[in-house]
Formats: C-alpha cells, structure tokens, sequence
C-alpha cells in the first residue's frame, strides 16, 4: 500500500438540475518525496478531487465514496473531527490564488502562526520565530520585519511563497498544490517552481499538483494523471504520457498547446467543442463528441464507459480504440505532426 | 497608402497617471505605466506585445484605442494623428479600430442576445446593411464558428470559447482594419485556446487584418506574430522579427522570459540551462533609474545604473535596448528579416 | 494612518459647519424668503400682544436686520462660545452651546436637551446591544443553516420586523404585556439609572425590545447575506484547509470579514436613534429627546427644533466618524488607499 492511496473516489453534489458527478470514480496512489501531477481543463473535477482529499468538499450536501488511505489511515469514513485534526498537520494545500486565500483582515505572520498552533501547543513567541523561520525559507527578504505586514502589501509572488510557508508551517507528509503558479507571472512561476522542487526534496513529502499546464506538470511531476469529465482517461509516468500517450483527449492536449521548444506549425491542433459541464456528462465515453476517432469504436463510444485498462508498458488508458490501433495512431499520424512543431 | 507606410505609428508615447497623497492630494508622483514608447504595425501584419503584470502592454492598448489619452508623444492611425481627437472626432475612428478583451464573461451584457451584441455597431455607428442588420450579424456568426440560428440567445448560454468567439463576431462586425486583442485567449480552457488562436489567424487571412497581440503567454505570441515587442516596466526593451526574437534574443530580459517558460517536455527539464531572475518586478510607481532591468539583471554594470540605454537598430529589424546586449549581431546583421 | 484619520476629523468639523449653515438658513433664512419680516421673527419672540415699536426694538436688539452673514456669525459663536441677550434690564449670559431660549418655558434650551438625554441614551444603548447581539446571531445562523426550517422562519420573522412599524408592535406589545399580562409597567414609566438600576432595566425593557426587534430584523438580513457572501470566499477555505475548528473558522474569519457593512449601518442608526427614538418615545411616552422634538415643534418652538435639529446632526457625524476611524481599525486596506 502507498503512503496515499485513494480508491474508486467519488465525490457527487445533488443539485436541483440534476446530480453533479465531479468525480467519478477515481483511483490513484503516490510515494513520499514522489510528485503526481493531475492534469484537466475546467470541470474535469481535478479541484473537487484535491478538496475531497483534505475533507474541504462542502461536507453536507456532497456525496463521498471510496477510500482515502493516507498513511494506513482510512479518511472517507473517519469522523470530521478526526480529518480536521490531520488537515494543515499531515496533509496541507497550496491554492491558486494568493491574494483571494488569505484573509486581507489578519497579517501574513498572524495565519501562519495560527496554523502552526493549532496542531503545537506553544506559545505565541516561539511560533512566531517559527513563522519568521519558515518566510526566510521560502526566499522572503527581511522575514523580521515582513512577518508583520498584510497580504496585500506583499506581491504576487511574496504571497504566494508566504502561503507556502503557511502550509509548510506543521511539516505535511502531503502537500496539494492547486494551480499554484497560474495567477503568476512567468519569471516568478519559474521561481515559485523551483522552490516547491526544492522544498519537496527537503522535507520529503508526497506532492500532487493540479494543473491545466502540460508544461508545469513536465517540470515537476513523476506520474501524471488526466482527468476528463471527472473520470480518469490516462495515468502513467511523465515520460509515458509525454513520449507515448494513447487517450485522444492526450493528444488533442498536446496539440493544442503552441511551443517554445519547437519550430512552429502553421496551425495548432484543436480539439473540436467544448469540454462539457459535468451536470451533463455526455454518456458512453465522455470524450466522444469531441473524439476524432470516435467512428472506430463499432458504436460504442457513446453508449459504454470504456474501462480504465492497463497498456503493455504498464499505464493506464481509458479508450474504447484497440490497443494496437492506439499505437499506430500515435506512431503514424499523430506523433509526427506534434514532432514538426 | 504606400506598403511601407505604417496602419498604426506610435511615437515616444507615454502615459503617466497620477498619485495624490497627504492631507490636500497634492500629487506626489505618477504611476509612469507608459513611459515614452515608439513602434509601428504595418497592414496585414500581427505586432505581438508580451510582458509581465505591470509593464504597460494593457495600457498601450488602450491608449492606441484611444480608451485613454496620452499624457505624451503621438499616435497616428493612417497616417492622421489621432493623439488628442476629442471622443466626437473618434467615433468614425473605432470603426476602423477594435478591440478583444480578455474576459468573456464580463465584456459581453448579459441582458443582450447575441445579435444585440454582434448588431450594436452597426446601430451605434449607423451603418447600412444590405439585407439588414439581422442578416449581417447572422454571417459574421458564421464566420467565427457559431451557429446562426443562435442569434436570439444569451451570453449565458455559451461556453466561454463561444463567448469569445461572439466578443471576436462584434469586432468584426464593421469590417475593422486594426484589431487589439488584449489576452485574447488567456481565459480560455488550454483546447479552447487553439481554436481561438486558429479562428483569428483565419480571419486575418480572410479579412486582411492587422493586430496588436497583447499577452503575457510568450508561446501564444510566438505562434500568432510576425513581429515582436517586449515591455518592461513601462518602456519596450526589445522588439524584433518574431523568428529573430525568440531564436536570438538580444535583452537579458527576453532571455530570461523565454528560459522561464515551463517546456512540456520532461527530459528537457534536466538538459535546459535556466536563467533565473531574482525577486518580482518593480513597482511602476517607483521605477529603477536608468536602465530598469538593472535591478534583477545579471549582467548589469555600473553604466546601467547611470545612463539609460537607448532603443537602438542593432540588426535589421531588431532593435533592443541594452548596454550590453547578447548575441551580439555579427552573423545576424547577413540575416534578412523575411516572414517565415 | 495619521493623515487618514486627520483628512476624516477635517471632514466631520466641515460637515458639522455645512449642517450648521443649513439649519440657520432653514430657520432664518428661508423664511424670509418666503416674505416673512424681520418683525414678523421678532413677534415670536415677544408674544402676540406686543406694540409694533417693540418688536422693532426686539428685532434690533436680535439684529434681524443685519445682513445674513453676520446673523450666522453671531449664531454660530453662540453654539461655540455662548452668547449674550440685552434685553435693556441687563445682560443675560447664554452659556455655550447657546440656542437660545424656548418661546414657551423662556428657558435657555441647551439645559432642557441635557435633561433629556439619558432617556435617549438608555433607551437607544440598551436596544442597540440587543439588536446587535441578536440580529448577527441570527444571522450567523441562519447563514449556516441555509434552507433549514430554522433558516425560514428567522428570516421570516426578520421580514415581519422590517416591515411592522413600531407604532403598531408598540402598541401591541404595551396591550399585551402590560395592560393585558401585567408582565411590564405602563408607558411613560421612567427611573433614572442612578437612582435604581433594576427598576430603570425593567421600565425600559419593552422598549429596547420593541425598538430591538425592528432594527435586529435588518441586521440579522445583513448579517446573513454577509456570511454567505464570506464564507464562500478563498480564505475561509484556507482557514479550514490550516484544520481550525469549524467555530474558528466561523468567527475569526468568516464573522469578522461579514461584519465590516454592519459597522458602517450600526455608526448611522446609533446616531439617527440618540437624535430622537421619535415613534418609540411617543409610542411609550418616554420623556427623550423624539418627545421633546414632537413638543417642539407642536409648540412651533423654533430654538428648541433648531437644537434638537444640530444635537441630532452632530451625533451622525460623531458617529460616522468613529465608525470611519473604527473601519481602518478593521480593515487594513483602508487605511493604504
């Protein structure tokens, strides 16, 4: 058993047009000191799957099931009290936003100190040395005296390092990256990235990014997973899915994206539509209308939910297209046209 | 209009807004968002303007729209300065010129449909349609990708590709000759983007376009331009051919940007030699003196700090503005700035 | 934050100036405009059966002849430094602040308002804590219980209370608890606190209650709009992200965040409410200010209007102003811009 392993995951809002499945069935497992990058567009359910992981998925009115192991500990069925008590101390979350995440009220130092002594009984002093400790870690100049100040009198880049400090404050085994660098600029996304990299080798933790950027997850992770329509389409290892990835959607992913590291197309490769809202999931394969090979599957793609099946190099694909077809396809038709570019 | 005549010239504008402080809001200095900037964009071509937050790309947009005015130098559109026409003067002018924003959500009102959106130029400008304005708008849904027959439906009702596909119809609607799209695609889901970015390309083929790109994605840029400026707090530091820019970039700056980029290709990351810049950008309101970079650039001198480096041709069609410039032009003076 | 604060007391002693200026010319002004004489002034201040020589003489000695911006100079040092009346037997020292005397009583006002104002004080104090506490409680809850019964009927009753004047809860509440039940003395019961604390809670207890519910029902609406405008934002998730306690993430940063507006409403209802609870005092027949300013104006009473006029604008400024100075407290990013 992994440190994290979550298991046919899924997270389900009633809502009054219908039920929501953001996500849908969803298993995956992740090493300390490994990174798994989750990648999707908007309402793929990447972001209810980080929220279901730390219990922040609108307790209530949404229905979880599976199994969330963290650490030999089952969290889908433990009481809230007890989720709460491991949430900022073993598992902590990083979120998109810097400046809408933390409080405008309080000063960087307060949150940071707060969530240090909820899970340590000490004083205010030592965790505010502990605060200070942690802002000159994570590259902030004159911690001392910028402990005091208020978010937005930090830059963008400032706050969201201080949010790192924030989450780094109780040494989580776990951390959740959501979008961490998408609200930044490029050169200080680059820093933000080397830093969580360096931080990650430091403290050893398990680290899931979620992210629309195919070239942040390459930076950073060791597995990727694609989700779409809150279903798993594709997991394997970063190479497997960058070198020989088998799911359309994947292909239509990297063909979308125009790229500094090769000369460019004339065109880009779109993916045809819009990715759908998950109240209404198209049936079958939730790809299939906007599935180019869509006609391959003897009809099926719209009535069955392909299953998620292993490949003979051992990641997992969730396609209706035989195996073999996969493959010529990539090799032939679709590799060569993203190599050009 | 000869070919070598610029659509659009800009010269040495500048846009300074005000800070007031103290008890009576006496002015203290000025946010110098643009800070004496000069470049042309010639018909049928795409000009791409990339730079960080707070470098002024947005606001040269708006100020070469006319949204705002220019507290300095001059803007001439077709040969007529536009610098300080009055907003009576400019509306014949916003037929000619139109611009792409950012949010589809919230440039577009959610009480109109869709041909009130797409249509409203025509009434506001009072123009003419053949077979009526209804007919119009339902030929310029067309030719953005969108089903006619949705002319009576509202914004909600659009994914938000789709929306920026209705905010594209509206420019279009009459027949601009310079469009500035201000982050087009950058609200937009990754597959989404593509589709933009090959519908304005298609447009610019169809209707003999010009653009303005203004993003900060230096890979979107790349892919729509034919030539390239680069901002930095408020002054451009490099503008080139696009090919000459992102293969030989001359400003530490460009360098650093380009080696910033997150490249989806894993086995890259170990090989590629990272440029790491410290610290964020400076704030507009109190910029670096001379050389703005000088700050966050590894190369600087003591020159940097001293004199400002001009914008200067340093091979056809590259200008940059640097003491010391890399890839310095000895092969690239042979090179042609051709279009590839 | 020091220029903020003093660019805030400028603009309340300027505003104190304006409304000044516009109760003088409402009261002295206008009226001649409206082609009443100086003589015609003068007559109130003398009676009806008074010679026309003497009401010259009064409107001499008044300086209703003088030009109008002398008359507000003369007026306004009255306010700040007292004033002096030459009624030929002697100078009359008028203390400030000066608005003269009552046509009817012939006593200086300023001495009567202070008479009157503990009752106010008690009477708006007392409501305004209950309103406060109650309505974002209320608030709070109903927030967090979105869509429950619970949820229903709080804002239900919360509609009632918004849209019941207080005439007719008062009423009904004086009919009921104390004519009918006996649980609470009659209207126009009043103790001074000094003299017994216990019988002043209980004679005014129906009162701050009655007055309470009207106000707790905006409040408790505000509150919850506020909450669920909150607790919907990022930081509250980061909040529970860190693992606080869902109460802590409830208080010290959903409450805290949603209780910036109230701030502002609590600065200018506290300050309209110690101008003259008016219907609350009539409907009681308590002895405050509302009372004293009906009376007044029954009695065509200009000094004693115009006083109870400025009381009443000089507390919404004061009050605005602290809830100003209390807002950058809160909110640090007022205190940058």
């Amino acid at each position: 058993m992994s440190f994290l392993d979550v298991k046919d995951l899924k997270i389900h809002f009633p809502t009054d047009d219908g039920l929501v499945r953001s996500v849908d069935g969803l298993t995956f497992g992740l090493e300390r000191g490994k990174t798994l990058g989750i990648v999707g567009e908007s309402g793929s359910g990447k972001s209810v799957t980080s929220l279901g992981i730390l219990g922040l998925h609108k307790g209530g009115r949404a229905k979880i099931s599976g199994e969330i192991w963290l650490d030999g500990e089952e969290l889908v069925s433990a009481p809230a009290e007890q989720v709460r008590g491991l949430r900022g101390k073993k598992m902590a979350m990083i979120f998109q936003d810097p400046l809408s995440s933390m409080h405008p009220y309080y000063t960087v130092g307060h949150q940071i100190i707060e969530a240090y002594r909820i899970h340590h009984d000490v004083s205010k002093q030592v965790a505010r040395k502990h605060a200070v400790d942690l802002l000159g870690r994570v590259g902030i100049p004159e911690p001392a005296n910028r402990v005091d100040s208020y978010p937005h009198e930090f830059s963008g880049g400032m706050r969201q390092r201080a949010m790192i400090a924030m989450a780094l404050s109780c040494d989580p085994e776990l951390l959740i990256a959501d979008e961490p660098t998408t609200a930044l600029d490029v050169t200080v996304q680059a820093q933000i990235l080397d830093l969580m990299r360096d931080l990650q080798r430091e403290f050893n933790s398990a680290l899931i990014i979620i992210t629309h950027d195919l070239g942040v997850v390459a930076e950073l992770a060791d597995d990727i997973l694609v989700m779409y329509g809150g279903k798993c389409v594709e997991y394997g290892s970063t190479d497997e899915i960058f070198y020989s990835p088998e799911h359309p959607y994947t292909w239509g992913l990297l063909g979308s994206m125009p790229r500094l590291d090769r000369e460019p197309t004339e065109r880009l490769l779109p993916i045809k539509g819009s990715p759908p809202s998950l109240i209404n999931v198209p049936p079958g394969c939730a790809f299939h209308p906007r599935c180019p090979y869509a006609d391959r599957t003897e009809g099926r793609a719209s009535t069955e939910v392909p299953d998620l099946a292993p490949t003979e190099r051992g990641h997992l694909v969730r396609c209706h297209m035989p195996r073999t077809e996969r493959r010529t396809l990539w090799e032939n038709e679709i590799k060569p046209v993203l190599e050009t570019q | 209009m000869s070919e070598n005549e610029p659509l659009l010239s800009v010269r040495n504008v500048e846009k300074h807004f005000p800070v007031t402080a103290g008890l009576f809001k006496r002015q203290v200095g000025a946010v110098k968002a643009v800070d004496g900037i000069s470049f042309d964009v010639f018909k049928g071509e795409t000009l791409g303007l990339v730079g960080e937050s707070g470098c002024g790309k947005s606001t040269t947009g708006r100020l070469v729209t006319r949204l705002l005015e220019p507290t300095g130098g001059a803007i001439d559109f077709e040969g007529r300065d536009i610098t300080h026409l009055s907003q009576g003067k400019l509306r014949p002018l916003r037929r000619d010129m139109q611009m792409i924003f950012q949010d589809p959500y919230s440039s577009l009102n959610p009480r109109h449909t869709v041909g009130a959106i797409v249509g409203a130029p025509f009434r506001i400008q009072g123009v003419k349609t053949d077979n009526g304005v209804k007919k119009a708008v339902q030929e310029i849904l067309e030719l953005v990708g969108l089903n006619p027959e949705h002319y009576n439906r509202y914004p909600h009702e659009f994914s938000g590709g789709q929306r920026q596909r209705i905010g594209i119809a509206r420019t279009l609607a009459l027949k601009p000759k310079l469009i500035i799209a201000d982050e087009p695609v950058s609200a937009l889901d990754v597959s989404i983007q593509a589709q933009v970015v090959n519908l304005l390309e298609d447009l610019q083929k169809e209707l003999d376009l010009t653009y303005v790109v203004i993003a900060h994605d230096l890979s979107v840029v790349r892919h729509i331009s034919d030539r390239v400026a680069v901002m930095y707090l408020g002054k451009i530091v490099e503008i080139a051919e696009r090919k000459r820019l992102y293969s030989s970039p001359m400003h530490p700056y460009t360098n650093a940007l380009l080696s910033a980029v997150p490249v989806p290709d894993p086995k890259a990351r170990k090989e590629r030699e990272r440029i790491r810049l410290k610290g964020d950008v400076p704030s507009p309101l109190n910029p670096p003196p001379a050389c703005r970079f000088h700050t966050r650039c590894w190369k600087a001198q003591e020159i940097c700090k001293t004199v400002e480096p001009p914008l200067e041709s340093l091979a056809s069609g590259h200008s940059v503005a640097c003491h010391f410039p890399e890839n310095a032009p000895v092969a690239a003076t042979a090179d042609t700035a051709g279009k590839d | 934050m020091l220029t903020y604060i003093i660019r805030r007391f400028i603009g309340a002693i300027a505003m104190l100036i304006v409304i000044s200026m516009v109760t003088f010319g409402i009261f002295f002004v206008v009226p001649q405009w409206a082609g009443s004489t100086p003589e015609a002034m003068a007559s109130r201040y003398v009676g009806r059966a008074a010679t026309p020589e003497t009401v010259h003489l009064v409107a001499q000695k008044l300086g209703f002849y003088d030009p109008v911006i002398v008359q507000y100079g003369r007026f306004a040092k009255g306010i700040v430094a007292g004033a002096e009346y030459d009624y030929g037997a002697g100078v009359e020292q008028c203390p400030a602040p000066c608005f003269g005397y009552s046509f009817i009583s012939g006593q200086p006002v300023w001495p009567d308002l202070l008479d009157r104002m503990p009752v106010t004080f008690s009477l708006a104090i007392g409501a305004a804590l209950l309103w406060v506490l109650g309505g974002v409680s209320v608030g709070v809850l109903s927030a967090l219980r979105r869509g429950t019964f619970f949820d229903r009927l709080s804002m239900g009753t919360a509609l009632a209370g918004v849209s019941l004047p207080i005439f007719f809860t008062g009423m009904l509440s004086l009919v009921v608890f104390s004519y009918g039940l006996g649980w609470t003395p009659p209207g126009g019961s009043w103790t001074d606190f000094t003299e017994n604390p216990a019988q002043w809670a209980y004679n005014l207890l129906l009162p701050w209650i009655t007055l309470a519910f009207l106000f707790a029902a905006t409040y408790a609406r505000l509150t919850r709009a506020g909450m669920l405008e909150t607790m919907g934002e990022d930081y509250v998730r980061t909040a529970r992200a860190k693992g606080l306690t869902e109460r802590d993430v409830v208080v010290k940063h959903g409450l805290r965040a949603a209780l910036t507006p109230i701030l502002t409403l609590f600065g200018i209802d506290f300050g309209l409410l110690i101008g003259g609870a008016v219907l609350t005092e009539t409907t009681y027949t308590l002895p405050g200010l509302g009372q004293f300013a009906i009376l007044a104006i029954r009695n065509q009473d200009l000094p004693q209007v115009m006083g109870v006029v400025l009381f009443a604008a000089c507390f919404v400024v004061v009050a605005s102003l602290i809830v100003d100075l209390l807002y950058a407290w809160v909110d640090p990013r007022v205190r940058l811009s």
